[in-house]
């Protein structure tokens, strides 16, 4: 459907926003773009909609390269961060501008304004001005608007970020049934990890302009690329050492900076003597494990104990590293632990991952 | 709103000491609200003087004329009961007499023959000599009767028309003012009817500032319209720039910039001198540019660009660029967004720049005296001309009733159509 080839952008000359990026979007998928700002993601939405031009590379819609085609004869639906409705019309004069723009005729605009103001479950609101909504019916508008002319393609650039929680927390969930049931393709930018893995099949992580990492929002959280995926993508606990040796079953022996001995799953290093980050959630680590072949067991001290109902949060000094969490999960069995204890912890060496050091 | 009491709440709720809330609060801010009236007060007085007191006092002027009644003050009294029909009864004659030569004898400022002879010619011009004549000749009359005697100096006392006015003007209030600064006038019936055509100056002339205010309105909207887009979207350092030669000429003295005009546009000016010199025209053919209309409308939108530019300008800059960008995005060409979407937001500002524009151009008058020669003159001129030259204060504060009147319901107009909270002046 949409399809990225060897795109470019930079707006000065001299620094690339996005480099040689490639990516390729299914019909019906709805795939995320996930970065901190700066990151280039909201580029490349730009691009596809066609209010920046690529400095280089082509992107193809349905197979046409749409480079010199006009945003507005893109037929691309959008909903902006601010919403964008009107503030001089009403909300049906909202949802009736892009068809009055295909030359509909008044009837049949009536008749879809009224059916997408149904969909959002909004019906009532038509009348009223833009200013006279919540943040979450403006939002909904706004969705309804950029679906109201039926496009295949609907780009939402941060489409949440001025809600609150709670309401941000619904309005996911109303997207993405929105999106099951028209069957329509949606990219999504945001900078909110939770809500990419939430709504997305697919998320592309952005960072320097480049692709860091593209998968399922599973494969995102479980099985990183790279240290920068799995420090923006949830919790993380870092280990740094040195590869000692890579074995056949891709576990590396690493020596940490405190002299362990540990074994981590080779994701990106490759030869003896690299340095590395290993990384482990902190959910896959245990107190007191039990031994198998391939249990990784450390001493750590508690430093920190917070309480946080289903599991508590603990801090631990481990290998050095004194901000070591381990969330222990507050089942019939937990153990007790207190503030200044010592105690070993451990985790299977697949769940610890050795990726690239940022910092070296 | 907030003394609106919500349906179902207990009416006077009190205090825990049970005085009535409204009293306490009205006690507990009275300190803040004297301070507020404080800080405005040495405003206050200052507009009281300076504004509303004088422009009371030339809006009073412009009916109240009391030379009548000061000058002849005993017959000012007798001739109100006149019926208008023949002339005047015997015992009139005799009262305007005797006033008259009390009157030739009194210098006191404003109360003289001649001021009444002034007063009078306003009404019947021509009429001048023959009080000053008479009042010269009419102390001789010592003995009746008066009517014959006062006939026999002057012809012209035995016309209906004089005694008329003379009843007209012994009011102390008058309308004449108004009419004349209307072209209207009395007739010899007291009828009020048109002017001479040849008379007629004061409608001509404000039609005429009414449409040159339109236009100066208009082209000023049109050049500021762009440039505020610009100044509005433009990156901060490019607008500052381009904010800064807008700002330029208005911070520069207005006459060195209407000076600059007339360099610029006389015959032998810059604007001729490159035409000639281009030879797109022959040094015959020069253009008159300046002191008349065209001198007028150049120099005039110039000087009030800035005016309009402003609120448009604030009005712009809060109209983010993603509502066009939407409007693309949902299928609209770049013209049809602009139409719908853009310009719509943007009349707020419209509003405010014209109406101030107009407001300001239609009682413009340094650069119209400067640059307007005899047909790029407007009202504020003619008004100006009677509080300075010709002394007719009156005619002048009616003219500039009228002025203020016309502003008014331009105001009244705008507040109706685009509704005044909704203007943005920036």
């Amino acid at each position: 459907m949409v399809r990225f080839q060897n795109v470019q952008k930079s707006y000065d000359g001299e620094t690339l926003v996005v480099k040689d990026l490639n990516l390729d979007i299914a019909t019906g998928e709805f795939v995320t773009m996930l970065g901190p700002s700066g990151s280039g993601k909201t580029t490349t939405l730009m691009m596809l909609a066609g209010f920046e031009p690529a400095t280089h590379g082509e992107i193809y819609l349905n197979g046409n390269p749409i480079n010199n085609v006009p945003p507005h004869k893109r037929g691309i639906g959008m909903v902006f961060q601010n919403y964008a409705l009107f503030p001089h019309m009403s909300v049906a004069e909202n949802l009736a501008f892009p068809l009055a723009v295909r030359g509909m005729t008044k009837s049949e605009q009536e008749d879809k304004v009224k059916r997408v103001l149904e969909m959002v479950e909004l019906p009532e609101f038509g009348g009223r001005r833009p200013a006279q909504l919540s943040g979450g019916q403006q939002q909904r508008v706004a969705v309804a608007r950029a679906l109201v002319f039926e496009p295949d393609l609907v780009l939402m650039d941060e489409p949440l970020g001025a809600l609150d929680k709670q309401l941000r927390e619904q309005m996911q969930y109303e997207i993405k049934h929105i999106h099951e049931s028209l069957g329509v393709t949606v990219v999504y930018v945001t900078h909110d990890q939770s809500e990419a893995l939430t709504m997305s099949d697919r998320v592309a992580v952005f960072e320097d302009g480049i692709i860091q990492q593209l998968s399922s929002p599973e494969e995102l959280y479980e099985r990183p690329k790279n240290s920068f995926v799995a420090q923006f993508i949830g919790e993380n606990n870092k280990l740094r050492g040195t590869v000692q040796e890579i074995g056949k079953d891709k576990l590396a022996t690493v020596k940490l900076d405190s002299g362990d001995m540990v074994k981590a799953l080779a994701v990106n290093v490759s030869s003896k003597g690299e340095r590395t980050l290993l990384s482990v959630r902190p959910e896959r680590v245990a107190i007191e494990p039990k031994k198998t072949p391939n249990t990784v067991t450390l001493t750590g001290r508690v430093e920190e104990l917070i309480y946080l109902g289903d599991h508590i949060r603990t801090r631990m000094s481990v290998a050095g590293h004194p901000d070591f969490i381990v969330k222990v999960p507050n089942n019939a069995e937990h153990h007790e632990l207190t503030q200044g204890q010592t105690t070993t912890l451990g985790w299977q060496a697949e769940d610890c991952r050795a990726l690239d050091d940022l910092a070296a | 709103m907030t003394d609106v009491a919500a349906p179902g709440a207990p009416e006077n709720i009190t205090t825990s000491d049970g005085v009535p809330l409204k009293v306490s609060l009205a006690r507990a801010t009275r300190r803040q609200r004297m301070q507020a009236l404080l800080l405005v007060l040495p405003l206050l007085l200052f507009l009281l003087v300076a504004f509303v007191l004088p422009i009371g006092e030339m809006l009073f002027r412009s009916i109240y004329s009391p030379i009548g009644p000061d000058v002849l003050p005993n017959f000012s009294k007798v001739i109100q009961e006149w019926d208008g029909e023949d002339l005047p009864p015997e015992s009139t004659f005799e009262v305007f007499v005797k006033d008259m030569t009390a009157a030739r004898e009194s210098n006191e400022i404003g109360k003289t023959v001649g001021n009444l002879a002034t007063r009078v010619n306003y009404e019947i011009p021509g009429s001048r000599g023959l009080f000053t004549k008479s009042a010269r000749k009419v102390k001789n009359i010592t003995e009746g009767p008066y009517k014959e005697a006062l006939i026999g100096l002057d012809k012209r006392w035995e016309d209906q028309h004089i005694w008329r006015t003379l009843q007209r003007i012994s009011s102390n209030y008058t309308m004449s003012f108004y009419l004349a600064a209307t072209d209207r006038k009395y007739d010899e019936n007291n009828d009020i009817v048109m002017a001479d055509p040849l008379y007629q100056i004061y409608l001509p002339i404000m039609g005429k500032t009414l449409w040159l205010s339109a236009l100066i309105t208009f082209i000023c909207l049109l050049v500021a319209y762009p440039v505020s887009y610009l100044l509005a979207t433009l990156p901060l350092r490019t607008s500052n720039l381009l904010m800064i030669m807008v700002l330029l000429p208005f911070w520069t003295s207005l006459l060195v910039r209407t000076t600059a005009w007339i360099a610029m546009l006389q015959t032998e000016g810059i604007v001729n001198n490159i035409l000639v010199f281009t030879r797109v025209i022959s040094e015959e053919s020069r253009i008159q540019m300046i002191y008349n209309q065209t001198g007028t409308i150049v120099a005039m939108v110039h000087i009030l660009l800035p005016f309009m530019i402003l609120p448009l300008y604030s009005v712009m800059k809060t109209i983010p660029p993603y509502y066009m960008r939407a409007a693309r995005s949902l299928g609209a060409t770049g013209t049809y967004s602009f139409v719908k979407v853009y310009f719509p937001q943007t009349i707020p500002g419209i509003a405010a720049g014209t109406l101030l524009v107009f407001i300001l151009a239609i009682g413009y008058y340094i650069t119209p005296a400067l640059v307007g020669g005899s047909d790029g003159l407007l009202i504020s001129n003619l008004i100006a001309d009677h509080i300075k030259k010709t002394l007719n204060w009156s005619l002048g504060s009616a003219l500039g009733a009228i002025l203020l009147a016309i502003v008014l319901i331009f105001y009244w107009i705008y507040n109706k159509l685009v509704g005044v909270d909704n203007l943005k002046f920036g």
